[in-house]
């Protein structure tokens, strides 16, 4: 009777848990977006003032940063996962992307200063930005690649290479596309980080916005939605009603982010649902 | 003819020695069973024969194996054009996750075959010798892993038989299906006797006596006894053999 009771007692505080998480979110929503979406006008984008450049800069600079670091997270995950011996030098590797995870993101837009913008001379840049950004990032696609291989099954890389393919050909054939809605998942993840970042952006992107629209220049400063946020409500200039433009931006940046997500989870769910197979009847 | 000959093989995981000095040879289309305990090293010998034994870290191997008279584990060995030439099936059936058609293409593919005719011709006598065909001709473009457990066991086969193989490795291959589906993979490979040397690791002395031509009987590394399947099960020449056979362990 005991256990019975505790059973009961656990479930309903989970149900709790989980519900306090919807309502969170349901509230969170309603109160941003409900600020926001009324400013959401055409001359909030476009206008004098309006957020067109730094909705521009924001994708082009998780775009470039995801260029910089996609390969070597990809790679590194993947020796990780596949070819690394069980040794020394591999825990080594583990507990620095590990510790490299958290480390503090302003930290690391302060190393970025340090190097893009004052050794190399940049000065504030969308390049020194999207590299500082790929840094702040590397460590945990390394880790999600890693993880996610892992999650493979074992005999599918037996059935493989019993049928004579090569380490590589069963990678590229069978294991990366089954892992390929697990490396979407943490692709999501980092390109979520990188469009809500803010302080990494503030010591390496600046907060100008070129005058020209749709500035493609890497070596252009290029102030982003989340760091335009945190200039306008910070430093509001006189004359322009800076709480209705921190509001709006806002309820943006969180539009920017469902879509982007579902544009990727998407055809991932698909993909899922091919590769496991349709139920029959 | 003997296809292959195993001479004085030993193996070792790690300090651990799993197989003791194993002499064996296997006539060309003809069914082996390897029988035994668990963990006799029954399956640990089977995956010595296509070197998938090469996966495990810590293993060593002393001693010759000659498939065609060549030693697969000289230098110059080409392991993919081995595990070619030696398949396998696995316990638990492993298609991939992909549709019916793309597992059973997946050996050709690797191995070069680009001609989608070709490829569809495969994959049709592939899964007609395999005993599949009719059941999923209307579905090959269907997930793999929507099939019954036997059937994805045949469609391991069906995938095997695709790259063109001269010996099939079976590791307990029915053990994770049930007795229908066994019966059909056990007809399977009295058909697939005519073409391939087939051996074949059970657990079922039944299934031994059922399928094999000889059967060989292991024990804690050892090779006890080796002969034609009717012979050993009746007539054993040791007693360990008729205590196991028997039912006196194991």
């Amino acid at each position: 009777m005991k256990a019975h009771q505790a059973n009961r007692f656990a479930s309903i505080l989970l149900w709790i848990g989980a519900v306090a998480i919807l309502a969170l979110l349901v509230a969170f929503l309603a109160l941003i977006l409900g600020r926001g979406l009324p400013y959401l006008t055409a001359e909030f984008f476009s206008g004098s003032d309006g957020v067109r450049g730094q909705l521009f800069n924001s994708f082009y600079i998780l775009f470039l940063s995801l260029i910089f670091s996609l390969p070597i997270g990809l790679g590194a995950g993947i020796y990780m996962a596949e070819y690394a011996p069980q040794n020394r030098f591999t825990d080594l590797i583990r507990l620095s992307t590990e510790s490299l995870a958290s480390v503090p993101s302003i930290v690391f837009g302060l190393f970025g200063m340090i190097v893009f913008v004052n050794m190399f001379g940049l000065g504030f840049t969308i390049l020194g930005g999207s590299a500082t950004l790929a840094l702040l990032n590397l460590p945990i696609l390394v880790r999600v690649t890693e993880e996610s291989l892992r999650a493979v099954p074992r005999s599918y890389r037996e059935a493989s290479l019993a049928l004579g393919a090569t380490m590589w050909q069963t990678l590229r054939k069978v294991i990366l596309p089954t892992a390929l809605p697990g490396l979407i998942t943490g692709i999501t993840l980092v390109a979520g980080r990188a469009l809500g970042e803010t302080a990494i952006l503030i010591f390496t992107a600046g907060m100008n916005v070129s005058r020209i629209l749709f500035d493609v220049n890497p070596l252009a400063a290029g102030e982003t939605l989340a760091v335009h946020l945190f200039a306008v409500k910070s430093n509001p200039l006189p004359g322009t009603n800076s709480d209705q433009i921190a509001d709006g931006t806002a309820a943006l940046l969180i539009l920017m982010v469902i879509v982007f997500n579902l544009c990727l989870s998407i055809p991932s769910r698909w993909l899922q649902y091919r590769l496991q197979g349709k139920n029959r009847g | 003819m003997d296809k292959i000959v195993v001479k004085e093989l030993d193996l070792f995981y790690g300090e651990q020695q799993a197989l003791n000095s194993i002499n064996i040879a296997m006539k060309e289309r003809s069914v082996t069973a390897l029988i035994g305990p668990s963990g006799c090293g029954k399956s640990t010998f089977l995956r010595t024969l296509n070197r998938m034994q090469d996966l495990t870290p810590g293993v060593k191997i002393i001693g010759q194996v000659k498939i065609d008279g060549q030693d697969i584990y000289a230098a110059d060995t080409d392991v993919v054009l081995l595990r070619k030439k030696v398949g396998m099936v696995f316990q638990h059936p492993n298609p991939f996750p992909k549709s019916v058609f793309e597992n059973v293409a997946y050996g050709p593919r690797i191995h070069g075959e680009t001609d989608k005719k070709k490829l569809s011709e495969i994959v049709e006598t592939s899964l007609k010798d395999a005993a599949l065909w009719n059941e999923v001709k209307d579905r090959l473009h269907e997930s793999a892993l929507g099939l019954s457990g036997g059937q994805q066991q045949r469609l391991c086969i069906a995938r095997l038989l695709a790259v063109g193989p001269e010996i099939l490795l079976m590791d307990e291959p029915t053990s994770a299906l049930d007795p229908i589906s066994t019966m059909k993979i056990e007809e399977l490979i009295a058909e697939l006797k005519d073409k391939y040397t087939i051996i074949i690791v059970t657990h079922n002395m039944h299934q031994a006596s059922r399928v094999s031509d000889r059967t060989a009987f292991f024990l804690s590394g050892d090779l006890i006894e080796e002969d034609i399947t009717s012979v050993l099960f009746t007539r054993p020449a040791k007693k360990k053999t008729e205590d196991y056979i028997s039912g006196r362990f194991g």
